[in-house]
């Protein structure tokens, strides 16, 4: 069918994109996982409203959505998302042993933990334009487009988000350096 | 905060932070369901809203399913044979009032009407006159009804036009009382006539007739 092959050249190969936002906006494997492929069905569903245009920034936008409504039923039954949370505080805090090793591959790993956990505290309005914009590579526009909002919101969320990011980030190494 | 800054700190992010990839499973999984979804026939509506929630749907098509049941059951249990009857009879009682067509032969004589009905018909109608009960005759005429002809008597009561429809059928002898279009309907038997009387006489003077016209 003509539609499954559309589905397959201009949406699936944005697979990686759209589990990659959904991962780090709920922070659960298999919700991001469910997340995506309901975006998948919806996508399917509604190809024939692309027209042509660009599908990544079209099925971001609806992974995005996907998330946001299971983000929101978190918080009117909180539970998971606080425990999350929680986990990687202890995640992040076996570091402070492992402080002076010298192996580069450790270090690396510490740097990833110390960048993932940064990340990650951060809101989701701007946790995900550090997301699309450094990890996805994203035009201002395409995010705009994916979370719905101004170009300029994009640009100043994305400036409060590293201007956190880097107090966040300062007070991480700090945490590790006293360790 | 300038912009080496920036691109400091994108860098580290870049080179650092987790990219998160599809696993196998759910690829295939995504293609699995893609496959069967087409295969099923099922096409894209995209006339719908985008963010229109899957179980919505859903639930509409469970609503649509329920009243047009329910719809269904509500019209095959009514209109029975004897209801497109009503309707019929109903109908040639609002025809007779409209197109100036009431009576055949216009007569309060019982002796003038019931004779002219003999060749017209195969039955004798029986025909009464009721002014001293308050149900002056008007006049009679012939109708098609039920897919054959039949005999109309037309009574007045205060004004009410009353049709009497009358035929040999002694199939259903049961009493009926009931409304049409906001009409009286009364069907009695007598011996092996058929009566059926058309009015917007109320229904307890209209009950009246019955025994009347016995």
């Amino acid at each position: 069918m003509a539609y499954a092959r559309d589905f397959e050249t201009l949406v699936l190969p944005h697979l990686h994109a759209a589990f990659n936002l959904a991962r780090w906006l709920v922070r659960d494997d298999p919700v991001a996982e469910d997340m995506v492929q309901d975006a998948c069905l919806r996508a399917f569903r509604y190809i024939g409203a692309l027209r042509g245009r660009d599908a990544r920034p079209w099925l971001l936008g609806i992974v995005r959505n996907n998330c946001y409504t299971w983000l929101e039923e978190q918080r009117i039954a909180p539970g998971q998302v606080e425990l999350d949370e929680h986990l990687i505080d202890t995640l992040a805090s076996p570091v402070h042993g492992q402080e002076g090793d010298p192996c580069a591959a450790l270090d690396r790993k510490h740097t990833r933990q110390l960048v993932d956990t940064a990340i990650r505290n951060l809101a989701p309005p701007f946790r995900e334009v550090v997301i699309l914009r450094e990890l996805e590579d994203m035009s201002y526009a395409e995010i705009a487009q994916i979370a719905s909002i101004p170009i300029g919101t994009v640009m100043s969320r994305l400036a409060r988000a590293r201007a956190e990011l880097r107090i966040s980030l300062a007070t991480l190494m700090e945490g590790r350096g006293n360790g | 905060m300038d912009e080496s800054d920036d691109s400091e700190l994108s860098g580290l992010i870049r080179k650092h932070a987790t990219m998160y990839r599809a696993s196998q499973e759910l690829e295939s999984s995504v293609r699995t369901e893609i496959t069967l979804q087409a295969a099923a026939g099922r096409r894209p509506i995209w006339f719908l809203a985008r963010h229109w929630p899957i179980w919505r749907t859903v639930g509409i098509g469970f609503g649509f399913g329920i009243v047009s049941t329910v719809l269904a059951i509500f019209m095959l249990g009514q209109p029975g044979e004897s209801s497109v009857l009503e309707r019929e009879l109903v109908s040639s009682h609002v025809r007779s009032l409209m197109v100036s067509h009431l009576t055949d032969i216009a007569s309060s004589d019982q002796h003038t009407i019931k004779p002219w009905f003999q060749g017209k018909l195969n039955y004798s109608p029986p025909v009464k006159d009721l002014a001293g009960e308050g149900f002056p005759l008007i006049g009679g005429r012939l109708d098609f009804l039920n897919g054959r002809t039949v005999a109309a008597i037309v009574y007045q009561r205060h004004g009410h036009l009353i049709n009497v429809f009358i035929w040999p059928d002694s199939s259903n002898e049961h009493r009926k009382q009931t409304t049409g279009q906001g009409y009286n309907l009364l069907k009695w038997n007598v011996g092996n006539m058929q009566y059926w009387a058309v009015s917007d006489l109320n229904d307890i003077e209209l009950k009246t007739l019955p025994s009347l016209l016995r």
